[in-house]
């Protein structure tokens, strides 16, 4: 068994192979960065929405809020296979890559909103009140007030959700995006032992994700002081 | 015409019913104190005047126009003239004690940079915090936050200024200062609507008195009635009970 994997070594990490499995995984990372920074602007537009207090909006909000809801209780293949369908009617033409990138966009939008409304909800109250008797409009409490304050209790969980979609995205070979998962797949179709093959994926999952927590861990402590 | 006129303002919080009725009128350059129980509503009063809570019903007049506390544009106008000194300060606390009392004249009133430091730093150097301008909330003892609420509220210039247990945070031997940055206003003639456990203080101060209890008045008259004679039991009972302290 393990002779055999070693012996294997010399013709799996060829430089084709490495090639192969460098662009798998950062179309995995793309997947999941791209995807939750979109999701993260989109999320953090949603939260906003929720703190409006004007009744014309109400419409808004309980479709903002309906959207968090509805989208942080489908399964993300679920998710996937119903971009998969609906987008032929749009673009047919939209790739593999682009399906799952709108998918993984459309449910951390919904995560990410969460976790930004649970950020705002963490500022005092009572500093938002000061703020409305002092006429500051709902954005400029917003940006001015309550977000810098948010930052701290959003980027932990925020980051955490984002690592953990890294390996969510393994799903998206359900559709055939050649990304790390799916890549596993194919080299070991082409008579790689799995092992070995797999044993490499769970690696760059690891490599992908790591530096990510790490980054995640700096920013946290930097902005333990509300200050800088 | 009264600067402030309230007539039959109710207010509640959820189901709780918690102001009943209230009338009173706030002539330009008065100061009115609320005194009463605690729980009696005058911190509610104070919220409602400046639409934090909304009243249920009512009428609120705010130097000769009509509050509608469901426009965002009258209730923008009408808090454009009055300032609140909340009871628990709420201070941004992002902010720097400097940026905290200088961040609405600038960024809202959009008034000259120049004027809004410079009145900021008198105003702080009188309530004693002028070697503090670059501290945080969270640096700074309760007194002081108040008293950083107290210039933040001044700043915006007000015509009628809400003051909420200002001195219950306070050490002993801050409450005169304090007390004496509002005598000051007052002799400059500011109207103000004072909520106070300072018995003396509200006696020196006040031009009237309104005796609060389950959120209903029970009582308005000049200092000397409330507190030599007051007409109602439930007065006599607590300015007793307080003074008594
Ligand atoms: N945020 C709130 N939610 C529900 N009830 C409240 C709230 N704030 C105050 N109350 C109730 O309203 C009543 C009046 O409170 P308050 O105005 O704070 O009185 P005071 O300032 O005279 O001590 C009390 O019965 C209090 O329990
Ligand atoms: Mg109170």
């Amino acid at each position: 068994m393990i002779e055999t994997i070693l012996s294997e070594i010399p013709r799996f990490f060829t430089w084709p192979n490495l090639v192969f499995l460098g662009e798998a995984a950062g179309r995995t990372l793309m997947l999941s960065v791209v995807g939750c920074l979109i999701g993260f602007t989109l999320g953090f537009v949603l939260a906003c929405i929720r703190q409006t207090r004007n009744p014309w909006l109400a419409p808004l909000r309980v479709a903002a809020i309906a959207y968090t809801e509805i989208f942080r209780r489908i399964p993300f293949l679920v998710i996937l296979f119903l971009v998969l369908f609906a987008i032929q009617v749009v673009a047919p033409n939209a790739s593999l890559f682009a399906i799952a990138l709108v998918s993984v966009t459309i449910v951390s939008t919904a995560f990410l909103s969460e976790i930004v409304r649970a950020g705002f909800d963490s500022v005092p109250r009572q500093q938002v009140e000061a703020a409305e008797v002092m006429n500051f409009s709902r954005w400029q409490i917003i940006h001015m007030i309550v977000a810098p304050q948010a930052w701290k209790v959003i980027l932990p969980p925020g980051f955490a959700f984002m690592v953990m979609f890294i390996k969510d995205t393994a799903l998206a070979s359900q559709v055939g995006v050649v990304e790390l998962t799916f890549t596993g797949k194919i080299l070991s179709n082409r008579g790689f032992s799995a092992t070995l093959t797999f044993g490499t994926i769970l690696l760059a999952y690891f490599i992908l994700s790591y530096p990510l927590t790490r980054l995640g861990r700096y920013l946290e402590i930097r902005l333990a002081s509300p200050r800088h | 015409m009264p600067h402030l006129a309230i007539d039959g303002l109710n207010a509640s919080y959820k189901n709780l019913k918690v102001l009943h009725d209230i009338c009173l009128d706030v002539e330009r350059s008065e100061v009115v104190s609320l005194i009463g129980p605690s729980g009696s509503g005058k911190s509610t009063l104070l919220r409602t005047l400046v639409g934090v809570n909304k009243p249920t019903s009512g009428k609120v007049t705010l130097a000769q126009r009509t509050l509608d506390y469901s426009s965002a544009s009258s209730l923008k106008q009408a808090r454009d003239s009055m300032a609140i000194v909340f009871q628990q300060y709420n201070l941004f606390q992002n902010m720097t004690v400097i940026g905290n009392v200088t961040i609405a004249p600038l960024k809202i009133k959009k008034w000259q940079r120049a004027e809004v430091e410079e009145h900021a730093h008198s105003l702080l150097q009188k309530v004693g915090l002028g070697h503090k301008l670059k501290a945080y909330p969270d640096e700074l003892s309760g007194g002081q936050q108040q008293r950083v609420a107290i210039a933040r509220a001044l700043a915006l210039k007000p015509q009628l200024l809400l003051l909420d247990e200002i001195t219950s945070a306070l050490d002993p031997e801050l409450v005169g200062e304090v007390l004496d940055i509002i005598r000051g206003l007052a002799r400059d003639g500011m109207t103000m609507l004072i909520v106070s456990h300072e018995m003396g203080f509200v006696r020196e101060v006040s031009s009237r008195v309104v005796m609060m209890d389950q959120g209903r008045i029970v009582e308005i008259g000049t200092p000397q009635q409330i507190f030599d004679a007051p007409k109602e039991t439930r007065t006599r009972d607590f300015t007793a009970r307080v003074l008594s302290h």
